[in-house]
């Protein structure tokens, strides 16, 4: 919708040559599959909704990438977006999500049950745990394309969802724009609220248009659970706490989340999902469980380790700083979570969080006291 | 897969979207699951009243924010130009950013010269609170570039540091930079490079494309401040015409270095003439004679520019209609600039201050750029004579403060009649 590219046809009496964009500078997914024959042969398609490949990809054309962070550079519009340019985005999830293919099916478990463990890392070195995951509402377009009336309808149908939560679920919705100042302190205070972005990833995508009508943030009375509409996705769905009981997070995540989806059911509304993509959201790096276990932790020995990378990547974990993506740690304190999204459960996923920071903190203290880790190495997970 | 998209598109939730519908629906026609055709199967796109798609304005201070009632949005929400840009696109800028308590901003853009039409309920009292009560309804707009009518115009250099005119030019059927395409952003650069290519004599000049730049030339144009660099201020992002940044966009100047166009910045062109020191009527002199010949070369190929005799050339923001033209100069007034009576003098000299940085800068020093604040609704020779006389005023003030003696404000003209 946004940014002239409302009437697709009428660039079609310029050849795919013209039209073609130039990506000889460019570092990301998109730029490396979307070659100048795939640009001809998806260019005059559009979803029902209208949104059109360069739609796809005008945050990629517009953010050429970096040399060591290879970015994704394209979104959805909305769920038919996976299907109609398909062959551009089946590549990207590819590359992007450790070769999961077209034929393959994904695995959704949000079964707290399942997960051994994870109500015992060390709270000495475990400072905070939180899961977060997003969510789409099937038929409606997603935040680079939806319309003022379409987010609205969706923070309308987030809030009265939300609304019926009980027990330790209790909470309360702030729209960003009705804030008062006493509130807005608060949030910054529980570190709960979300500005308008700022990174031109997103802003080229047109997700912040409008801002910051229909924005908002629910949580629950006890701080605990948490929920962003109409962020980068419809939904945005966060548990947390300080301390290392990951388990009582996920329990509270699936739990929580389970209660939302049938709500939201009850009035006829569901998520987009299906047994290939899993959860379906904007970026195509949080398609499948869009989960992202994770853990502030003390790890000022094993990070300045020179293995210290290897072992992650063999844990299949990534590293962060505490201010989130893109910031550096602060005094040996690390933002450790699962590297995967699409292909593995939640449960899958969780677990190597748990188990993986468990060998972490082990390590860590092995080299406090001067001892050797070789024997704790893992192997590729 | 297929049967989810099935249940997505059953008749009974098309129904359920059509009956929201307001006045126009679109219609794409794209069929997702060519196994099983569904003739009935339009656009999935949601659609709402205008009601439920105003925007929230109400911390808004801007031009469009305060001529947007929701009777005019409902009645232009379901157009568009033959190009495809909408309402929604127009104002997307100004409902991105609210504005400024002091500054008012225009919050509005068009997407091509039929904006202007099509969204003429909603340009036509944003023009005319910016340009002074102007009227595109019934006014029509001169356009004079015959720099022989100019009296005066060389200023004292103790005081001038320097002048420059600029302006911007659209060129006809290809859509303005909120709206285009790689490809027709690919055409401006190209038809507008062809006709500058042929420039000769004091005009003889080259083009130095943004994305094909070597590192020296790069350094070269920052020295002589000329390179521009992608746009930050939301103001222009978000209207979209940074896109695809930097395919496009170039700087063209002369070898002499007084004269030159940018390519595909926030315009399709935007033209400047300049010198040091204080020759205004030189740099108006050759700004006329060069875009003239630029015209005159795009012609020859079969193009000319945006104009219409109600709003002049047309550009991408409706400030900068009618003469698109700034002309200003940068001078140096130790004691004017102090004293209380300097802001009311400008005003009524019709003129506005600027820090040397060029818009929403702050002066360094005593030094300010001092320029025209009329675009539409007086012609090129009236706005630069306009300045020229100013800027004399403005120096026989200072001059009379060196002696000690008292200034005068001068009178205040009429609005447009």
């Amino acid at each position: 919708m946004p940014f002239g590219n409302t009437h697709n046809q009428l660039k079609m009496k310029y050849s795919a040559a013209q039209e073609y964009p130039d990506l000889s500078k460019h570092n990301n997914h998109m730029a490396k599959v979307l070659t100048e024959e795939l640009y001809a042969q998806l260019r005059d398609k559009t979803t029902p909704s209208g949104f059109t490949l360069d739609d796809v990809i005008q945050t990629g054309v517009d953010n050429p990438g970096h040399p060591f962070i290879m970015t994704v550079g394209c979104v959805a519009g909305d769920e038919e977006t996976y299907e109609v340019f398909k062959d551009l985005l089946d590549p990207v999830i590819e590359d992007r999500h450790g070769g999961y293919k077209p034929s393959d099916t994904h695995k959704t478990d949000l079964n707290p049950d399942h997960l051994k463990g994870g109500d015992d890392l060390d709270p000495d070195y475990v400072l905070s745990s939180r899961v977060r995951t997003g969510r789409s509402i099937r038929g409606f377009c997603l935040p680079p394309h939806c319309s003022r009336g379409e987010r609205r309808a969706v923070e309308d149908l987030a809030v009265e969802g939300l609304g019926s939560l009980d027990g330790d679920l209790k909470g309360k919705y702030y729209a960003l724009k009705n804030m008062t100042d006493e509130e807005q302190q608060q949030l910054i205070d529980d570190h709960f609220l979300f500005d308008k972005p700022v990174s031109p990833l997103l802003l080229a995508s047109g997700m912040a248009r409008d801002w910051p009508d229909a924005r908002g943030i629910w949580h629950n009375d006890n701080k605990t659970f948490l929920v962003w509409v109409n962020e980068e996705d419809h939904l945005r769905v966060i548990s947390m706490q300080k301390g290392g009981n990951m388990k009582e997070v996920f329990n509270r995540f699936c739990t929580g989340l389970t209660k939302i989806e049938s709500l939201f059911k009850e009035k006829g509304h569901e998520f987009m999902w299906n047994e290939h993509l899993g959860y379906v959201l904007t970026c195509p790096s949080n398609l499948g469980t869009g989960l992202r276990a994770g853990v502030h932790v003390k790890l000022p020995c094993l990070s300045k380790h020179e293995k210290f990378g290897e072992i992650l990547k063999k844990l299949r974990l990534q590293k962060r700083g505490t201010g989130g993506v893109d910031t550096a740690a602060v005094g040996g304190v690390f933002d450790i979570s699962n590297a995967d999204r699409l292909g593995f459960s939640e449960v899958e996923l969780v677990q190597m969080v748990v188990d993986g920071v468990k060998l972490l903190v082990e390590m860590e203290k092995r080299l406090e006291k001067g001892q050797s880790i070789d024997e704790l190495m893992p192997a590729q997970k | 897969m297929a049967s989810t998209f099935t249940r997505v598109l059953s008749r009974k939730r098309i129904v359920g979207i059509l009956s929201l519908a307001g006045a126009g629906s679109l219609v794409t026609g794209y069929l997702i699951n060519k196994d099983k055709v569904h003739a009935s199967v339009k656009s999935s796109r949601r659609m709402y009243p205008a009601s439920a798609e105003y925007p929230d304005l109400r911390k808004h201070n801007n031009c469009m924010a305060s001529h947007l009632t929701p009777a005019i949005y409902a009645a232009l929400i379901d157009k568009a130009t033959p190009s495809g840009f909408t309402l929604d696109q127009c104002i997307q800028t100004g409902v991105d950013n609210p504005g400024h308590p002091f500054i008012k901003t225009v919050g509005m853009v068009a997407g091509d010269e039929e904006s202007y039409q099509v969204f003429a309920e909603l340009f036509n009292p944003v023009i005319k609170e910016r340009h002074n009560g102007y009227d595109p309804q019934i006014m029509r707009h001169p356009t004079d570039l015959d720099a022989s009518k100019i009296r005066s115009g060389v200023f004292d250099e103790r005081y001038v540091l320097s002048s420059r005119v600029r302006t911007g030019r659209s060129i006809r059927g290809l859509a303005l930079p909120p709206a285009c395409t790689r490809a027709e952003r690919r055409e401006v650069e190209r038809v507008v490079a062809d006709a500058l290519s042929g420039l000769k004599d004091d005009l003889l000049g080259r083009y130095y494309s943004l994305t094909e730049m070597t590192e020296e030339e790069q350094q070269q144009l920052i020295d002589d401040h000329f390179l521009f660099d992608k746009p930050v201020s939301p103001l222009l992002t978000c209207s979209g015409m940074a896109r695809d940044w930097p395919d496009a966009r170039g700087i063209w100047h002369n070898n002499e270095k007084t004269f030159l166009v940018w390519v595909n910045e926030e315009d399709h062109t935007r033209v400047i003439s300049m010198e040091k020191g204080g020759n205004m009527k030189r740099v108006f002199e050759r700004f006329c004679k060069g875009l003239k010949e630029v015209e005159r070369l795009i012609k020859e190929k079969g193009w000319e520019f945006m104009w219409n005799e109600r709003l002049g050339y047309v550009l991408t923001c409706p400030s900068n209609l009618g003469t698109g033209l700034r002309a200003g100069v940068h001078i140096n007034l130790p004691r004017l600039s102090k004293d209380p009576r300097f802001s009311k003098i400008l005003d009524n000299l019709r003129l506005q201050k600027r820090g040397t940085g060029g818009v929403d800068t702050a002066a360094v020093g005593s030094t300010f750029d001092i320029s025209n604040l009329d675009r539409l609704g007086k012609s090129e020779v009236e706005l630069v004579q306009t300045v020229i006389d100013g800027v004399n005023y403005l120096i026989e003030c200072e001059k009379r403060l060196e002696k000690g003696q008292d200034i005068k404000i001068p009178p205040a003209p009429g609005q447009i009649k």
